[in-house]
């Protein structure tokens, strides 16, 4: 019989108990679709590594003999060796203008053994056919089929490669153009050629400039870095790394840690909101149905029944929301899939609905009802039945703090009920506040990302890098090249850099890196702080982002070992002379000429940046691109108009999720209060309109809360959106990047304007409910 | 008639009917409620006038309909059919609006159950009041005449039933109306707490000349007023004057 008005109870309360099902959709629909792509994409990369075989070890060398091969396996740790060529080049496909890099890595005779291939589409390629594949979205991008031909510069010859086949590998599951911000498949592609023809191409026959090495088990990765390093040395190796910092490896797995973070964090906020609701309601409910708890005791039926009875009641509720959750996580689950497969080359990454992660949002949102509902069951259960069939005593009020301080004076008696009401349940006032500043902070946090990266992008690309386009050598030339440059036309200034590759050594801790030399003062690549203050270069001596300074545990003022990794290789010492916190990666730079000073050999330049009229851009990458001894141009505008494509679909999605999930909060909890104070205050409100309020009046007295409630909580929510967006600034940065915390006052009013129209609504709604009272029904039971 | 009277619509408050006149007369009332699937006739055809000034007790046992016939008289409910109409204000066609109106001008009402709003005190319960009402006498007058002037800030929950029921009389007669509504107002009190309500509406009565009306079940307190109508089955089953009105304290039951 309690079954029946269980089911019963539930039809009665079928718009409170929908609002808070949805809440704990949204908790499950974020936790089953984060935590199944995160399971996806940790599982899916971990196979992909094991069966792919993706090497432990990576060494990046000038040149050595394949005979080289044999010494590195006898090495003690070491595993299966593979010998490899790998060049760079800029590309022209047909069709497309801009300015495109191709990143080429040789095919061993009968297959890679470490890094091996997927043959996605095609086949492998001939030797001596001038036949390569090519990364998997190259044809899809650029409407390209397999026989079609692109042309790769490799030093300073142009090849015609034909695809017959296109592949991914494990070492680029994330494929980026070193020095970009994010990937860009449409400027960038990667390609496999047969080991002779590349080699013929990069003339490095019998020779290899790349090493992968996977360790054999128990093999400590240090040892094996050290011998490596010394055995590659005098072949020109910049110091053999670890998985830890392999490009792809690493975007990868911060990815991987973020999902993580993020299956946490949204479903806890979702879930705390959904136990606040429930908790209200069925106090509510409780409260209202003591004689029918009374009578039922009377009838025979014990505690555990009663008590029972109610938890059954908050079960179906959330299972109910739970089935709604898990579908919509399924969805949003195989839609961040997808948007996943924009960044990531992942070929086993296929979205499945895991059950383990359904069960366990199921287990973790009857919990949270659980833990809400208790209160309220717990008043049922303790009830004595004799007790319970008196009305309860009438709730008490009193004049609240803000009126003794004076300022009832201001208000009209409708003013001081409001007021009163909330001073009565101060705890529920504040937590529905806290409720729809939640909505508010998540909406933040959806339009956080868009500002930061928008403030980030901005700074980099508009006011301090001045740059319209960066041009690379093949080898370091003389500075006379500067005035070829400036002959260019279309070229309107010229600022020369240096990159050298070194080693910087503060005790036992070292980090191998590029120390960017630029002129002082620099006139169009200029270095900012996190703040968006132009920083000089100091006159002598290093400057270090602080990410950098920090893994040296090097300060301003100390001296640093730099083993210069080029030329006659000395080892130098340098003073550290300033750190700037920056916000993009892991940076040294100096002063052009003392670099050069540095590095033991005359004034030389690595590449420049220029200053282009718009309307040659195109001619003159054109120009530079075949010029020989260039081994690569970037166009400004390109990557940035590129990058904020990718960004802004990316952003679109989960704003659009957030917006959403902000929409089901803010209307779950201004429903649900509005629900529970109409019952508790229904026949006040029938008195009102006797005494001979209108609708209007009288909706004014219970929506006048509800409005007070949302104002206060509008502060709360940039508060929280500010705390939130921190978080998740800080879960999101890594040493590749790092997320400023900017939160635009556009953002914030955004999120305030949906907070108030979805309240608006809810209000307006329940405005009908209360022009609908029946004032003789309400009046007639007494209390 | 002043300006600022006609400025507000005012042409029929300040010229109360003498007393004697007929304010409420209803024709042919009928009431058909529908409960679930059993339909509900609690009038059944009702024939009634009230005078202005007059003090009546409407008598009937529960579910004889009184309670209905003093909603309808009070522009909270409309009948089913027959025609109502208090002065020139016509109850049965008025739209929600106008009844609202009608309440706010002419109507007190006095509860069972007091329903006062336990978040305001008393002198705030009756400010509800008298900040929408034309012409009203202050809360202080209006508790004053209920003789609660010594308990204007107390909360209703710090009021025995007795007195929460004297401020909600307070309430209803504060905007001075025309006709005062008591839907069994001793109901829920103790004998000598009812007898000062009773007391109290009596002296409103008197003094203020507010035309009364109040239903009871209890047959005593018919000996105060000067007409007694007795309610049975939707119908008025009998009319008596009261040539000889007692005095509230000299009622027992």
């Amino acid at each position: 019989m309690l079954d029946r008005k269980l089911r019963r109870d539930l039809l009665r309360m079928k718009g409170q108990a929908a609002a808070i099902a949805l809440v704990v959709a949204c908790a499950v629909a974020a936790y089953v679709g984060s935590t199944t792509t995160y399971r996806a994409l940790r599982s899916s990369n971990e196979v992909y590594y094991d069966r792919f075989a993706f090497a432990d070890v990576f060494a990046e060398l000038r040149r050595a003999p394949r005979s080289l091969a044999s010494r590195i396996a006898e090495i003690p740790g070491v595993g299966t060796v593979e010998t490899r060529i790998v060049a760079d080049g800029p590309m022209d496909i047909p069709g497309f203008a801009e300015p495109a890099t191709a990143h080429v890595v040789s095919i061993p005779p009968g297959g890679p053994r470490l890094n091996r291939l997927v043959l996605l589409s095609g086949r492998m390629p001939e030797p001596g056919a001038g036949e390569a594949l090519a990364g998997d979205t190259l044809l899809k991008l650029h409407h390209l089929r397999l026989g079609d031909a692109v042309t790769v510069a490799l030093e300073g010859t142009r090849h015609t490669l034909r695809l017959v086949g296109t592949a991914t590998s494990p070492e680029f599951i994330f494929q980026i153009r070193p020095g970009d911000l994010l990937p860009d498949d449409a400027h960038f592609a990667v390609f496999w050629l047969p080991e002779s023809d590349l080699a013929a191409a990069t003339r490095l026959d019998g020779a290899f400039n790349n090493v992968a090495l996977r360790l054999a088990p128990g093999a400590r990765e240090t040892d094996v870095l050290a011998r490596l390093d010394r055995l590659l040395e005098p072949y020109g190796c910049l110091g053999a790394y670890g998985r830890d910092r392999h490009v792809s490896h690493r975007f990868i797995s911060d990815e991987i840690r973020q999902l993580q973070g993020v299956a946490v964090f949204m479903p806890a906020v979702f879930l705390g909101v959904a136990a606040f609701l429930l908790n209200v309601a069925f106090s509510r409910l409780v409260g209202t149905q003591r004689e029918q708890i009374a009578a039922i005791k009377a009838l025979g039926y014990g505690n555990a029944a009663v008590g029972l009875h109610f938890l059954q009641l908050a079960g179906v509720i959330v299972l109910l929301g739970t089935l709604v959750g898990t579908l919509a996580g399924a969805w949003f689950g195989s839609a961040m899939t997808r948007m996943y497969a924009l960044f990531y080359h992942l070929p086993l990454f296929r979205y499945e609905l895991d059950p383990s992660a359904v069960a366990s949002a199921v287990l973790l949102s009857l919990l949270t009802a659980f833990a809400g509902v208790a209160g309220a069951v717990r008043r049922a259960v303790r009830l004595p039945p004799a007790e319970a069939m008196r009305p309860p005593a009438p709730p008490r009020y009193h004049a609240t703090l803000l009126e003794r301080l004076g300022l009832g004076r201001l208000l009209g008696p409708v003013g001081r009920m409001i007021l009163r009401s909330l001073g009565r349940r101060p705890v529920r006032a504040l937590l529905t506040a806290v409720g729809v500043a939640a909505a508010m902070a998540v909406l933040v946090l959806g339009a956080f990302l868009d500002d930061s990266i928008t403030w980030m992008m901005d700074l980099q690309f508009r006011r301090a890098q001045l740059e319209d386009a960066t041009v690379t050598f093949v080898e370091p030339r003389d500075p006379a090249v500067v005035h070829e440059l400036h002959a260019v036309p279309g070229v309107t200034a010229v600022e020369p850099f240096r990159a050298v590759p070194a080693v910087l050594r503060a005790g036992h801790r070292t980090y191998r890196i590029g120390i960017l030399g630029l002129p002082s003062p620099a006139a169009l690549h200029r270095i900012s702080d996190r703040e968006g203050n132009l920083v000089a270069l100091p006159a002598g001596g290093l400057m270090l982002t602080d990410k950098l300074a920090d893994l040296l545990h090097a300060r301003p003022g100390d001296d640093l070992d730099v083993d210069i990794l080029e030329g006659t290789r000395p080892r130098k010492t340098v003073r550290l002379a300033a750190v700037v916190p920056d916000l993009i990666g892991l940076s040294a730079y100096m002063e052009l000429d003392s670099l050069n000073r540095l590095a033991g050999h005359g004034p030389a330049l690595s590449g420049a940046f220029l200053s282009v009229d718009p309307a040659a851009e195109q001619a003159l990458h054109r120009r530079l691109k075949d010029a020989p001894l260039v081994a690569g141009v970037l166009l400004q505008r390109v990557a940035v108009a590129s990058f904020e494509a990718t960004n802004a679909q990316y952003l679109l999605f989960f704003t659009g999720i957030l917006v959403l999930f902000a929409a089901v909060i803010a209307v779950g909890v201004v429903y649900n209060s509005a629900r529970v104070t109409l019952a508790e205050r229904e026949r006040e409100l029938a008195s009102l309109r006797v005494l001979g309020f209108t609708r209007g009046e009288v909706s004014a007295v219970l929506l006048g809360e509800l409005a007070v409630l949302v104002v206060l909580a509008l502060p709360l929510g940039c508060l929280f959106g500010l705390g939130f967006s921190a978080l998740i600034a800080r879960n999101l940065s890594s040493d590749l990047f790092r997320v400023p915390l900017i939160v635009e006052s556009s953002t914030f009013a955004f999120a305030a304007l949906v907070v108030l129209g979805a309240s608006l609504l809810t209000a307006l709604a329940v405005r009908r409910r209360i022009d609908r009272l029946d004032l003789v029904e309400v009046l007639k039971t007494k209390e | 008639m002043s300006l600022w009277r006609a400025l507000n619509g005012r042409n029929d408050d300040d010229d109360r009917p003498a007393p004697g006149t007929p304010v409420f007369v209803a024709h042919g009332l009928t009431k058909v409620y529908r409960m679930g699937e059993v339909e509900v006739h609690a009038l059944r055809g009702m024939d009634l006038e009230l005078l202005a000034g007059e003090f009546v007790v409407l008598l009937g046992p529960s579910g004889s309909g009184k309670s209905t016939l003093l909603n309808i008289l009070g522009g909270l409910d409309t009948p089913s059919g027959g025609t109502v109409r208090y002065r020139e204000h016509d109850l049965v066609g008025a739209d929600e609006r106008r009844l609202t109106k009608y309440r706010r001008e002419h109507v007190g009402f006095v509860f069972q159950f007091y329903n006062l709003i336990p978040s305001l005190t008393a002198r705030e319960n009756i400010a509800l009041v008298t900040e929408i009402a034309r012409r009203p006498m202050t809360p202080e007058e209006a508790l004053a005449l209920v003789d609660l002037a010594d308990r204007m800030d107390h909360f209703p929950s710090q009021l025995s039933g007795g007195q929460q029921q004297r401020v909600a009389i307070a309430r209803a007669v504060a905007k001075r109306p025309d006709v005062l509504l008591c839907d069994e107002p001793t109901g829920a009190l103790d004998i000598t707490s009812g007898k000062v309500v009773l007391g109290v509406l009596a002296r409103v009565n008197r003094e203020l000349g507010t035309t009364t009306a109040v239903i009871t079940h209890n047959a005593a307190i018919a000996a105060m007023a000067d007409r007694v109508v007795t309610i049975a089955d939707g119908r008025i089953s009998k009319v008596v004057r009261n040539d000889h009105k007692a005095s509230p304290e000299d009622l027992a039951w």
